[in-house]
């Protein structure tokens, strides 16, 4: 079959990620022509900064390089403009009469710089700063000139005054409104921005609108008149007012442009051949300029060009992550306020810090932060999960601990941390490893740093220094992803929201039938996804789905838990923590019998027996089953243990019996699947040493009853649990208790621990659900027992069923 | 072709097929090779490989199977299962044996 003919005009970021996206999801569907207008190859744009304050080159900037167009079989005319678009015969026409023929055409012209409509601006010695070539201009000029007038104070505009200043310039900003950035920045930051700018030698001429450009002598520019008749010697020139989008060719062809090439939500124009994706592209009336977004419009574009017609662009929420010179500065939302909005406010002059979050109610409608950007990501990831924040309001300022927890506490922000701190704890990695990764793949998301490093891809407490490193490697690049809308896994655009719905909406029973309807890209799925779907399935249609061994770890297949060399380790459950002589000799005679190596007493009050052959596993449960003991389920994302202190038993304080509580509740939850694990404690009085404050669920006795805690965790980063309710009996903690865990299996996402799933939702919506709506609790509760019935112990099942056994034995040639 | 397969006597029968269920392994205990993890896919392929991650040894057979990929479970390195090589931006490779289904039975080349 001929191949079809794919031309994109255009050689930038975006256009070029579409290339990238299109060859790895359909290699051999295109011949590719691509005509860039610069002599160069794709480089990444946002680093012409560093390469005029002369920290990079070239060379450095480069992200495919001629090599990698030779590799991917795409003809490449560098120095080329095209001209004209024949849409009749389908070809474009470059200025020296170069033609190519299209199927599809891939508009990606990317933007012009703004020049407003001086007097004098043709002149010799006036730039803009666009491209390899101004850049080159104003390096050229640094060398033989002094004076240098920069007008526009956005970000490009100040740092390309940065640049000329480094480079030994005079240099004046000159700007039209009253604060610089003010797209990015409320006036406190701003004012503080030009404060340290004018430290390093910058002059700032704000409130200035510029009449002329005045020639001077030899025909270059020599001086900047205002209107209010002040002039200013420049003998360069930069005007950084802003850029449009660059629509020139596409208007001559006639398709329908407004302030952008008009695209649908598949990025295709009015023109079915035609696409286009980049600063050129008009999406819902927006023309983006940040990289991320550009790089979601290339994926979905390359979806439909190659005809798999997945995915849809719908917009993106931006943020401003910057650095300006090296001064750090965010923004994103409405952070200037209004009618009906708060601020929150923290002015450090003296340290440079100011941090301002702007409230709507109880939701972050904006935020803008100067020094101290690290939590700028997590403000923006509420904001776009419109979280209710009334909770964390006394300390949203202070940011999230979330830096914290492996060791470098928020003081480290990721640019001066040494090369060689380590950041990701789990893997080893540091700093070093992950800037070089970035640089040298080129690298724009998280879990592309992810899958190079490893970093940040085990426990994951070290993601938000990972995204600070990412962000202050890349400029502004880098933008987080939103969590409710992040598609589950590379299988799916699908979000695990949208998964969960679609399992229930259409009764979809098993992982395998999920992948088939809801068009998985790939015939199986993943080790990520397909464990996800296996537990939805599950947990939507109790004693309806059909649980696939398969898609399950190997943890909860074999049930028992894998260890570094192959082995496995065997946790007899010991219900509340309590156990008896024929239950500890059991244990004893399994671990002699079966050679155990190690045997331990874990956090969760029992023994684990360590190092145990797969072999092994089915003869070592019989003997358990024998001696009356059950599996543990120490291996799954279920319940794990009740932890239990002694209680009204027999201690002298116990107002209530916990350990009988323990034991209720744990046989109550038994064999009970979940979106992560789930751990309980109950304590017998308020000295609480069962440590129910960091539990999914903790209870604590009190003299007239019991209060119960949720959402509290002891692992990766600690949370303590919050109060829910308090409650008079036995029965009302199991009901309540009950509700709460049933709730969270529901509505989760699959490897959110409860403390993360009630952060997303809120405990109001908790206690309203809960502790409010009676019949609810009750139907929670009742369905909860459903789905819990009847429930075999795997243990005896596997050790007594022969096709179950088999995955236990080896075969032997 | 049946007789053949009794002519090349480096053929080894290992099981049936429907022995490994689908999307899953077994594994082969070879006096000179050591473990053999012998997987199925979802197409009713089957693929014979070290039973060894070239991360860290993990045992491949316990792995999730998807394509023809296999994702170790100590930590998560996905390699492909007709040759052995990880899959990038991870290197590394384990060994492969040829492995074929013939009459409903598996048979693996050592």
């Amino acid at each position: 079959m001929r191949k079809l003919k794919l031309v994109m005009v255009g050689n930038g970021m975006a256009g070029v990620r579409t290339l990238e996206e299109l060859r790895k999801i359909s290699p051999d569907m295109y011949d590719i022509t691509v005509f860039g207008a610069e002599p160069h190859p794709n480089y990444n744009r946002i680093l012409l900064s560093p390469v005029l304050a002369g920290e990079m080159t070239i060379q450095d900037i480069i992200l495919n390089d001629l090599q990698w167009y030779a590799d991917n079989e795409i003809s490449l005319h560098l120095g080329k403009k095209i001209t004209h678009i024949n849409r009749t015969q389908r070809k474009v026409v470059a200025e020296d009469g170069t033609e190519a023929e299209y199927d599809r055409l891939l508009l990606a012209t990317g933007s012009n710089p703004f020049m407003p409509p001086i007097p004098g601006k043709d002149l010799p010695g006036v730039i803009s700063y666009r491209d390899i070539k101004d850049t080159d201009d104003m390096i050229d000029a640094a060398a033989r000139y002094k004076h240098a007038v920069v007008i526009g104070a956005g970000l490009l505009g100040l740092e390309a005054a940065n640049g000329l200043a480094l480079r030994g310039m005079d240099v004046t900003v000159v700007h039209i409104a009253d604060w610089i950035m003010e797209r990015q920045l409320d006036r406190t930051a701003g004012k503080m921005l030009e404060s340290a700018l004018a430290k390093k030698g910058m002059k700032f001429a704000l409130n200035k609108q510029t009449a002329e450009l005045v020639a001077g002598e030899s025909g270059r520019v020599c001086a900047v008149r205002f209107k209010d008749g002040e002039t200013i010697p420049a003998d360069l020139v930069c005007i950084a007012a802003g850029i449009r989008p660059n629509v020139e060719l596409a208007e001559k062809a006639g398709i329908h442009c407004d302030r952008g090439i008009v695209v649908n939500d598949t990025m295709q124009t009015y023109d079915p051949r035609v696409y286009a994706v980049g600063e050129c592209a008009n999406h819902r009336g927006i023309a983006y300029g940040l990289v991320a977004p550009l790089f979601e419009q290339a994926k979905v574009c390359a979806n439909h060009l190659a005809m798999f017609g997945i995915g849809r662009y719908q917009g993106s929420v931006t943020s401003t992550k910057l650095k300006v010179t090296g001064i750090d500065v965010f923004s994103c939302g409405n952070f200037s306020g209004g009618e009906g909005t708060e601020d929150i406010v923290l002015h450090d002059p003296g340290a440079g810090v100011y941090k301002r979050v702007v409230l709507k109610g109880d939701k972050i409608e904006g935020a803008v932060l100067y020094g101290d950007t690290k939590d700028g990501s997590w403000y923006f990831q509420m904001l776009k999960d419109g979280q209710d924040v009334r909770e964390i309001r006394d300390h949203l300022l202070f940011g999230n601990s979330h830096l914290g927890d492996a060791g470098h506490k928020g003081a480290n922000s990721a640019a001066t941390m040494p090369d060689e701190a380590e950041v990701c704890g789990c893997n080893g990695v540091c700093k070093g490893t992950i800037v070089k990764a970035i640089k040298e793949h080129g690298l724009f998301s998280l879990e592309d740093v992810r899958k190079h490093t490893k970093a940040s891809s085990s426990c994951g407490s070290c993601t938000g220094l990972v995204e600070q490193i990412l962000a202050s490697t890349v400029g502004g690049a880098y933008t987080p992803a939103d969590s409710s809308s992040k598609a589950i896994c590379g299988c799916t655009d699908l979000s695990h929201g949208d998964v969960r719905k679609a399992i229930r909406e259409q009764k979809i029973l098993s992982a395998q039938e999920a992948i088939a309807t809801l068009g998985w890209k790939t015939p199986n799925g993943c080790a990520t996804c397909r464990p996800g779907l296996n537990y939805y399935c599950l947990s939507t249609w109790p004693h309806e789905a059909h649980d696939d061994p398969q898609s399950r770890f190997i943890n909860e297949r074999a049930h028992a838990n894998i260890q570094k060399d192959g082995t496995y380790s065997v946790v007899p459950r010991m219900w509340g923590g309590l156990t008896t002589p024929d239950e500890l000799r059991a244990i004893a005679d399994a671990a002699e019998k079966y050679k155990v190596p190690t045997v331990k007493v874990t956090g969760g009050q029992r023994i684990d027996l360590l190092g145990v052959k797969k072999e092994d596993l089915p003869n070592m449960w019989s003997d358990f089953a024998q001696a009356g003991m059950v599996s543990g389920h120490a291996y799954g994302k279920s319940l794990r243990t009740v932890k239990t202190c002694v209680g009204a038993e027999h201690c002298r304080f116990g107002t209530q019996r916990s350990m009988d509580m323990g034991v209720k509740l744990e046989k109550m939850l038994f064999g009970m699947w979940s979106p992560h694990k789930v751990k309980l404690a109950v304590s017998g009085c308020p000295r609480n040493c069962a440590e129910a404050g960091i539990k999914d669920v903790g209870v604590i006795g009190v003299d007239s009853g019991y209060e119960i805690y949720v959402a509290g965790n002891g692992g990766i980063k600690t949370e303590v649990a919050e109060f829910l309710c308090k409650v008079k009996s036995d029965e009302e903690v199991m009901e309540y208790s009950g509700a709460f865990i049933q709730l969270y299996r529901e509505e989760a996402y699959y490897l959110d621990r409860t403390c993360h799933y009630v952060q997303r939702v809120g405990l109001d919506y908790i206690k309203e659900k809960v502790v409010n709506d009676e019949a609810n609790r009750k139907a929670l509760y009742e369905r909860l027992l459903f789905a819990l019935q009847d429930y075999k112990d795997p243990w005896i099942e596997h050790a007594e069923t022969p096709e179950l056994r088999r995955q236990f034995e080896n075969i032997s040639v | 072709m049946t007789t053949t397969l009794e002519a090349d006597v480096d053929w080894k029968r290992v099981c049936a097929v429907d022995e490994i269920p689908v999307l899953g392994s077994r594994v082969v205990n070879s006096q000179a090779h050591g473990s053999i993890a012998i997987f199925r896919n979802g197409d009713g392929e089957v693929f014979a490989l070290r039973d060894r991650c070239p991360h860290k040894a993990g045992p491949l057979s316990q792995g999730i199977v998807h394509g023809k990929t296999v994702t170790c479970p100590l930590h998560s390195w996905k390699i492909q299962l007709e040759d052995g090589q990880a899959i990038a931006p991870d290197v590394g490779c384990t060994k492969h044996f040829p492995c074929k289904v013939e009459d409903g039975a598996v048979f693996l080349q050592l």
